[in-house]
């Protein structure tokens, strides 16, 4: 069975730029790294969540995605709560990866990380969000080459078609050491935006 | 003693990513754990690594490390009497 489904409200930090539905709203230093400049978008939008500093560059990304896609869609919190979450990327945690294998490499030196280690996977992503929000819906993680649309959108109609929850945050979130992209979008039964592969193909690959 | 306090708050508010505090923000006195400076259990491994990284401390004992990582005092004062580098 086939649903019409709309797409709520989406977001896309990528160059040291956030969008909000294909508007840009914040645009910082082309030179930054990413974490100075996802610090300067933590402290200017006065999040007050210290864990935050405690994320790998992966979880902070997902984690500021999230923030102004939730704020954007304007959803209620019960609703939140039930989301799904479908999200994707190219290089797993590889960035934290490396970071990990930095500190295990000499056996004379050997004093791996705890804190690096808990992040050197990268659904964790999905757990960080999870938690912010209190989301206890169905989640999965993909990895693939590309930003997948075609799987994301079976994946998220099923969830929607089987009544596995009523809104899926889905998308991809990469980073790979100086590289970064995210793009988040908000699917339902009811939004502002039509939904379709074609259309979320356009959107990702246009902005 | 009050160099290897100040050291310890340096190394905690660095290693453990404690963004939103100084030096002088911890009293010597503030608790690690629970309602102090709130750290996890994440931490409380990250700050076990650094006892052997630093000063050559090895914690095997789980009831040890909750001894010892009351305070930055309570943890200065055991650092100062079993510190092999």
């Amino acid at each position: 069975m086939k649903k019409q489904l709309k797409t709520i409200a989406y977001c896309r930090i990528n160059n040291n730029t956030i969008s909000i539905n294909g508007k840009s709203i914040i645009t910082k230093d082309k030179d930054l790294s990413f974490s100075d400049f996802a610090k300067q978008i933590y402290k200017e939008k006065q999040l007050a969540y210290p864990k935050f500093f405690k994320m790998d560059n992966l979880c902070k990304l997902a984690f500021l995605t999230s923030e102004f896609l939730f704020e954007a869609a304007k959803l209620d919190s019960e609703i939140i709560k039930h989301t799904g979450i479908v999200l994707s990327n190219r290089a797993s945690s590889l960035d934290t990866d490396r970071k990990h294998q930095d500190t295990i490499n000499d056996k004379d030196n050997y004093f791996p990380s705890p804190a690096v280690f808990v992040y050197t996977l990268a659904n964790i992503m999905i757990g960080e969000i999870s938690i912010r929000h209190q989301i206890k819906g169905e989640n999965a993680f993909f990895v693939s080459e590309k930003f997948n649309e075609t799987l994301i959108e079976h994946y998220a109609s099923s969830l929607i078609i089987n009544r596995k929850s009523s809104h899926i945050l889905c998308g991809w979130v990469d980073v790979d050491n100086n590289n970064y992209d995210a793009f988040m979008y908000l699917v339902a039964e009811k939004g502002s935006y039509n939904y379709s592969k074609e259309i979320i193909k356009n959107i990702y690959t246009q902005n | 003693m009050d160099a290897l306090k100040k050291e310890l708050k340096e190394s905690i508010i660095e290693q453990l990513n404690l963004e939103d505090f100084t030096v002088e923000d911890i009293a010597d006195d503030d608790t690690l754990f629970g309602d102090g400076l709130g750290l996890d259990s994440i931490d409380a491994l990250e700050l076990i690594v650094m006892l052997d990284k630093d000063y050559g401390i090895k914690l095997t004992d789980p009831n040890e490390g909750k001894a010892v990582f009351v305070s930055v005092e309570v943890l200065a004062t055991y650092i100062s009497k079993h510190r092999t580098k």
